[in-house]
Parts: C-alpha cells; sequence; structure tokens
C-alpha cells in the first residue's frame, strides 16, 4: 500500500514538477542559463575574445539561436510591410536578417570583459504567455545597463523575440530602418540592401 | 564648401522623420563628426586602449565619473528624488575618501549603484519637449532640448572648476589635459558600441537617431517608461515558426486589434486609443528608489 502511494505521488510529481523537458524550462532560468553558458565558454577561449568571428558564429548558432523565433522578430521588424511581403520575400527577408544578427550578436560577445551580470526576479505571473526577462550588466563607473528579453510561449519552448538594451530595443529600432528602406527602394530594395550589408560584413571578416 | 553639402543633404531626404526636420543639416554634421572621428579621435581611443593597461583605464574612467556624481545629485534633487540625490552625494563623498579621489568606485560595492542624470532629463521631466533632433559638431547626437541640458552641464564640468579655486600656476593647461583625457577615455569607452554599430546599422545615421531618442526616453522614465501609445503598430498578424505555429488565436487577436494607429489618410480609425499609463505611478516608483528594492541581494 505503501509502495503503491509512493508510486503514485512519484508519478504525479513527475507530471506536475517543471523539471523535466526542456519546453518547460522558465523563461528567466532559461535565460540565466543560456547566458551563463555562453559567458562560460567566451571566459576560457582567448579566440573569441581576440575576435575570432567564425568561432563566435558558431557559438551564437548553436547556443543561442535555438532560443530565438526570428521569424517573429522579421515580422515585428517589418511591421504592416510583412503582410505585403510574399511568402518567398518573407522567407529571404528572416534569412538574411538572421545572418545580420546572428554575425552583430557575435562581434557583441567577443566584446565581453568579465563584467558581471544579474539576473532580476521575473515580475510576470506564471501564467503569462509573453515575459520580460530582465538583467543588468555591471561595470565599476558606470551605471548598469539594463538587457531586457522579450519572450513568447511557443509549442516549442519559450522564444526570444526582442531584446533591449539600455532601453533600445532591436526590433524597434530595425523596423524604423526597414520601414524607409522599403519606402525607398520597396521590399526587393530592402532584401538587396540586407544581403549586401551581409557580404559586405563577409567579405570584412575574411 | 559647407553650404554645399548642406544643401545635397537637404535634397537627399526624401522621406522625413518628423522629430527629425533638420535631417539635411544633421547629415552634413553627423558626416563631419565621422570624418574627425575616423581621422583623429578614433585613432587615439584606440592608441589609448592598446597602450593603458585595464585596471589604469578603469581608474581613469572611475575618477571622471566620480567628478559628475555631485552634478548628477543636483539633477536628482531638481527632479525632486530626493532619496537617489542623497545616494550619489553619497558616492561621491565615499569615492572621493576611500575611493582615492574616484580612482576606485567603492561606492557601488556599497550599495550605491551610480545613475544618470543630466539637465536635459532634468528638463524633460519639467515637461520640456525634446525639440528636434540635433547632431552637435564633435558631440554627436542630441535634441534641441537635450543641446541646452548640455550648455548649463557646462558650467558645472569640474575639470572647469576646481583649478580656478585652487589657482594653479598652470590652471589653464590642467583644464584642457584634462577634458582633453576625459575626451579620449569617453570615446575608448565607445569603441565596442561604435564597432557593433558598424555591422549592425543598413544606414548608420537613423539607426543611432532612432536608438537616441529610445535611449533617452529610457534615462528619463529611470528605466521603467511606460509602453508607448504607438506600440499597436506592430503586424495585424504575427506569425510563428512554421514548427511552432501557435495557430488561429494569435492571427484572431491580431485582428481584433484594427489598423495601427499610424494609420495612413483614408483608413478607418483605430476602435480605441492606448492612452499613456499615469506618470505619476512611475514619478513615486523612482522616489522610492526602486534601485534597491528590484536588485537581488548578490
Amino acid at each position: 500500500m505503501n509502495l503503491f502511494l509512493g508510486i503514485l505521488i512519484g508519478a504525479l510529481t513527475a507530471l506536475f514538477a517543471p523539471a523535466a523537458p526542456a519546453e518547460d524550462v522558465a523563461p528567466d532560468v532559461l535565460v540565466k542559463t543560456v547566458t551563463e553558458e555562453v559567458i562560460a565558454i567566451i571566459k576560457q577561449d582567448k579566440d573569441i575574445q581576440t575576435g575570432n568571428t567564425k568561432k563566435s558564429i558558431t557559438l551564437v548558432e548553436e547556443k543561442v539561436l535555438p532560443h530565438f523565433n526570428f521569424t517573429r522578430m522579421t515580422a515585428l521588424a517589418m511591421g504592416v510591410n510583412w503582410r505585403k511581403a510574399t511568402p518567398e520575400q518573407q522567407q529571404l527577408l528572416v534569412e538574411q536578417f538572421r545572418t545580420l544578427l546572428v554575425r552583430t550578436y557575435s562581434t557583441a560577445l567577443s566584446a565581453y570583459r568579465n563584467q558581471v551580470i544579474d539576473f532580476k526576479p521575473l515580475r510576470a505571473p506564471a501564467a503569462d504567455a509573453d515575459v520580460v526577462v530582465r538583467s543588468e550588466v555591471k561595470q565599476s563607473g558606470t551605471e548598469p545597463v539594463s538587457i531586457d528579453y522579450s519572450l513568447e510561449k511557443t509549442s516549442g519552448g519559450w522564444k526570444v523575440y526582442d531584446v533591449t538594451v539600455g532601453g533600445v530595443s532591436l526590433v524597434t529600432t530595425y523596423r524604423d530602418a526597414f520601414a524607409s528602406e522599403v519606402r525607398n527602394a520597396g521590399i526587393e530594395g530592402l532584401i538587396k540592401a540586407l544581403a549586401e550589408k551581409n557580404r559586405k560584413l563577409e567579405t570584412k571578416a575574411g | 564648401m559647407l553650404l554645399a553639402a548642406v544643401l545635397a543633404g537637404c535634397a537627399s531626404v526624401s522621406s522625413p522623420d518628423p522629430r527629425d526636420p533638420w535631417e539635411g543639416m544633421n547629415r552634413a554634421t553627423f558626416e563631419f563628426n565621422d570624418a574627425v572621428d575616423r581621422a583623429v579621435l578614433k585613432p587615439v581611443a584606440e592608441g589609448y586602449r592598446f597602450v593603458l593597461p585595464e585596471i589604469v583605464r578603469t581608474g581613469i574612467r572611475n575618477f571622471f565619473s566620480n567628478l559628475q556624481d555631485p552634478w548628477i545629485a543636483l539633477n536628482q534633487l531638481l527632479q525632486g528624488k530626493v532619496e537617489r540625490a542623497l545616494d550619489d552625494a553619497s558616492r561621491f563623498l565615499w569615492n572621493s575618501t576611500f575611493g582615492l579621489g574616484g580612482v576606485l568606485d567603492v561606492a557601488t560595492d556599497m550599495r550605491l549603484p551610480k545613475h544618470n542624470e543630466d539637465f536635459g532629463q532634468t528638463l524633460a521631466v519639467w515637461g520640456v519637449d525634446s525639440g528636434p533632433y540635433f547632431v552637435i559638431p564633435i558631440l554627436g547626437p542630441s535634441t534641441v532640448r537635450d543641446a541646452a541640458g548640455i550648455v548649463v552641464a557646462t558650467q558645472a564640468y569640474l575639470p572647469w572648476q576646481l583649478p580656478k579655486w585652487l589657482d594653479f600656476n598652470n590652471r589653464v593647461t590642467w583644464q584642457w589635459s584634462l577634458t582633453g583625457l576625459d575626451l579620449v577615455q569617453t570615446r575608448a569607452n565607445l569603441l565596442d558600441a561604435t564597432n557593433l554599430l558598424e555591422e549592425a546599422a543598413l544606414d548608420r545615421y537613423a539607426f543611432i537617431r532612432d536608438a537616441y531618442f529610445q535611449r533617452r526616453r529610457n534615462l528619463i522614465y529611470d528605466g521603467n517608461p511606460p509602453p508607448l501609445p504607438a506600440s499597436d503598430d506592430k503586424p495585424a498578424a504575427v506569425p510563428n515558426d512554421p514548427q511552432t505555429d501557435a495557430g488561429a488565436p494569435a492571427i484572431e487577436a491580431a485582428q481584433r486589434e484594427g489598423p495601427p494607429a499610424t494609420a495612413q489618410p483614408g483608413e478607418a480609425a483605430p476602435p480605441f486609443r492606448l492612452v499613456e499609463p499615469q506618470v505619476p505611478a512611475d514619478a513615486s516608483d523612482a522616489l522610492s528608489n526602486d534601485a534597491h528594492a528590484v536588485a537581488p541581494a548578490p
């Protein structure tokens, strides 16, 4: 009887406890774990610290990329123009934007120098499907810089769809840039501009 | 010559941003600043970073940062944030004494974090509108309000004040050496950021301008800005990745949102308009110095 009860309780705990599957990880825990993992790798890797672009891009693609929803990011950055793009154009936009962001993110990582990152307790109710995980980068003699991650719950787990650094939202800033490019040269023009930008960065990295 | 550049700038502006009516002139100043930066400021800052070890650079950064704290404290007071003003004054006292003249930032370790305030933010809290975007020669992105703030702040710049009291024989030399060092160390601190910008931006001028407005808004509200009323200009249908498609509810909800607030003429007006949440709530938050409450104990 006791044994049966024990198994029953065990089974129920396994059902309701958020521990096991990856997609059930809480958003704040997810961001914190990934950040700490990436920082630990950078700290050990002299190549990344001295600006080895290929290595940091690999790091971003392996550790960070799976937790981002680039389609959502691109759609938000496109604003009303997203619906005007054909599915093929949408796919190209997502690809080019992803390439650009991965590269920028990689450069940002190689600039990391032992700053302390603090994570703040999650303020949203547990039932929310859209949360902001707040963190702060501390450095002596300057005010802490906030890094806020906007995440949404999907069937594949929590996915980041915007990053806001010191109050500057990635998506918002690109939204203005994309809108003006589309106004001047259309959606095809924006795709071309993004591809051109990526090609230049590629050749610069050699 | 300069006039020609300005006119050329004006001619190329095809879709003006309402916040940036002087885009032609601003772009010309931006190009000028960029040329000066590439020729002088950036190479000197790179040399500075290459020659001096990190610990020395941190000491110099702390020293100049400390000299700003009295002015920051005064701005807190002018904005009615007494507790923060006391914190910043304490920072200055601790760092100037136990921090060896500001070289060590001991106050941060005493849970007195650095704040970012200036007279432009104070004017904003008093209700002064930002005015048009304005790129200042050498100093860079600003607005009319923030530029006015900088003019006032020059009177409070301590490297120009201290030597007068002490009556150094070489006062002017000291003033300019300190100002020059401050400029170089500030630029050196921004090297990573500007390199990143070079990579990230399609149009660097517009990117910096848009980031500037977002950043200032964030600073004015001390990191907790109310949501923007225009935040409903997000796309009506936000698709998810094919494999993580949340399905109909998202689209349905999006359709209920109606057309964006920035609707083109002719389109139907949105059924409702988001109102900016009341400022007093935020102001009282700021007064209670939430930085201490929110930050987890290390």
